[in-house]
């Protein structure tokens, strides 16, 4: 898509045909900033490769071999583990289980964090308290200890993994979300909304939550990354996904035995993990950029 | 039938400090078409009277202890928040003091103004943007096609109480609460915004309640006066009667406190001295006993009722007589 077609795109949603002032599509304002072009190439070669893992990866992931530790080569790219696995096979798949959890994860508790802060915010008095008692509740255990009572309640399995680091995450978004809202709502604009005749959900959702959007969308992708790490940590202490499975933080945990014989155990994993993060964050910033209307229109 | 109706409303305030009885058994009404000025300094309710109109004082910590409010015959504090959503805005509509903050930073103006069009009147987009260009002309902002598509950013503020303005009038309210619109704008722009505000009511024959402490103000557009001090009303009249023959000590302060043309030049002003009272610890006497020169200690033994003056001109003073003849003579 072009820059021309993202704003009459723009355009058209607002219902308004003859703006000579333009306000770019947010694919037309990620044209233009170059991180956030690297941001996109990296994360759909990522994508690709997890959807694609069967046809790209040139071995299974989990089939052994003779060839135990062995730096990168002609034959194995990336290397091999201590069990002779192929390193960059089991880092395609990988992708699959650590971009399904970074991505699941903040999604999911981005929704109820946000539904939890905007309500106790905007409400406040009774709802407030008794939302963030229960978030307060939640600060006061280590995620781990839930995590374990969790596995040790459902068992261990990816789903388990992703609704303790969902659970984990949910406080610190509606921490932000509340504060965030607590600020806005005293805005003349929310009144003037109010007196116009809006319902309260559409002011919450029209109004209040675009102007907090930034601190949101930061938290949302620094938590990306930690989500990835914290798979990693469950697994490694046998809370999370089996041993077998190649997740990126898993292959990353067990590299911690070799690191003074095998660098490329260590190395490959931690930037697959810092890409990943790297580019979210790129896209991130565009998407904050874009939103605040002051940078992104010109007269 | 008068338009609204505030009768005995009373509004507290509970706070750590103590309860705050900010608006205190006011009554006052709006005839169809006619513009009524609640005039009084600040602290002293006439923005949470005018607030408790459209049920947006924030309950807790305000109250509304007693009275009604009156629309077109119907007690607006029986509604429920729903059936009052359907009034807000649409018959009832408010201009806000600061247009610097009162659009939403991230929101197109023509999508603030269009808003209350389609929740209200159903319009679709391209109605709704039609009659968006139309009020904008009306409101005297030019290229309004394109306006419409800018941010709040774009616009200074005198545009933006135009907009305000645009805004209010779109659903074509019957009452308009202006609270202080011309307040935070610059002196050129403020005569012009009340202009465009007086003629525009007057060709759609809207009533409107100017809430402010501008006296020029009041002197200029308002049909009818109410002078609020310390949550009550203590004087009511016409604009002219109120300026020809103030009653009250405290009408009299505030007149005797600004700068008047048909006084000679170099002649001093008078301040009312001392400060308004805590809304908290209200006596069981006048008010403004304190600052007044008039006050006797019968003043401090119990408040006043609205007592008339003559015409449809009433004061809350137990010393009326005294001062009506300490003026003439």
């Amino acid at each position: 898509m072009t820059a021309q077609e993202g704003a009459t795109i723009t355009q058209a949603a607002q219902g308004l045909e003859t703006v000579s002032i333009t306000r770019p599509g947010f694919l037309a304002s990620v044209a233009r900033d170059k991180k956030a072009i690297v941001g996109i190439v990296i994360l759909t070669i990522l994508v690709l490769a997890a959807i694609l893992a069967p046809l790209l990866a040139p071995y299974d992931p989990n089939n052994m071999d003779f060839e135990m530790i062995e730096s990168p080569s002609a034959k194995h790219l990336l290397g091999t583990d201590d069990l002779g696995r192929d390193l960059l096979s089991r880092l395609i798949y990988g992708a699959q289980v650590s971009l399904f959890v970074g991505v699941s994860t903040v999604g999911i508790s981005l929704v109820i964090g946000l539904f939890l802060g905007i309500a106790a915010g905007y409400y406040g008095g009774f709802i407030d308290t008794v939302i963030m008692r229960y978030i307060d509740l939640q600060w006061a255990f280590p995620n781990f200890i839930i995590a374990v009572y969790l596995v040790a309640v459902f068992g261990t399995g990816l789903s388990n993994v992703i609704i303790a680091i969902t659970l984990a995450f949910i406080d610190d978004f509606a921490r932000i979300a509340r504060g965030m809202v607590l600020t806005i709502k005293e805005e003349q604009y929310i009144d003037a909304a109010r007196t116009v005749g809006v319902s309260d959900f559409r002011i919450m959702w029209r109004h209040i939550l675009p102007n907090a959007a930034a601190p949101i969308i930061v938290q949302a992708t620094v938590s990306i990354s930690y989500a990835i790490l914290a798979e990693a940590g469950l697994s490694f202490l046998g809370l999370g996904v089996e041993a077998s499975t190649p997740t990126w933080g898993l292959i990353l945990a067990e590299s911690r035995s070799f690191i003074s014989r095998a660098w490329w155990l260590g190395l490959f994993p931690g930037l697959a993990i810092m890409l990943t993060v790297l580019s979210i964050n790129f896209l991130g910033d565009a998407l904050r950029d874009h939103l605040d209307v002051r940078e992104t229109t010109e007269i | 039938m008068a338009l609204l109706e505030v009768k005995g409303l009373g509004l507290e305030f509970s706070s750590p400090g103590g309860t705050v009885q900010a608006v205190n058994k006011i009554s006052y009404d709006v005839e169809p078409g006619e513009i009524v000025a609640v005039v009084g300094e600040s602290g002293s309710g006439k923005t949470a009277a005018a607030l408790s109109i459209l049920g947006l004082v924030p309950q807790p910590p305000g109250k509304i202890v007693a009275g009604e409010i009156s629309f077109d015959g119907q007690n607006l504090l029986d509604l429920s928040e729903d059936e009052m959503r359907r009034i807000r805005g649409r018959r009832i509509a408010m201009v806000f003091q600061e247009p610097m903050t009162s659009l939403n930073p991230l929101l197109t103006i023509g999508r603030q103004l269009t808003e209350a069009m389609r929740l209200h009147l159903g319009l679709g987009k391209a109605a709704a943007n039609d009659r968006a260009v139309e009020l904008m002309n009306m409101v005297g902002i030019s290229d309004p096609q394109r306006r419409l598509g800018q941010y709040p950013h774009h616009f200074s503020g005198g545009m933006r109480q135009r907009v305000m303005i645009a805004m209010v009038l779109s659903c074509e309210p019957e009452l308009i609460i202006a609270d202080e619109p011309t307040t935070a704008l610059d002196v050129t722009i403020q005569a012009q915004i009340l202009s465009l505000m007086q003629d525009l009511t007057e060709k759609l024959g809207v009533a409107m309640v100017i809430i402010t402490h501008n006296l020029g103000v009041v002197a200029r557009y308002a049909d009818r006066v109410n002078v609020m001090y310390a949550g009550r009303i203590v004087e009511h009249g016409t604009a002219v009667e109120l300026y020809r023959n103030p009653a009250h000590p405290y009408t009299i302060g505030l007149l005797n406190s600004v700068p008047r043309l048909d006084r000679p030049r170099g002649s001093p002003l008078e301040p009312i001295p001392g400060n308004p009272p805590d809304l908290t610890a209200l006596g069981r006497g006048c008010a403004f006993m304190p600052r007044c020169r008039f006050a006797t200690p019968a003043c401090g033994e119990a408040t006043p009722d609205l007592q008339d003056v003559g015409g449809s001109h009433v004061a809350a003073c137990w010393e009326l007589e005294k001062i009506r003849s300490g003026k003439a003579a």
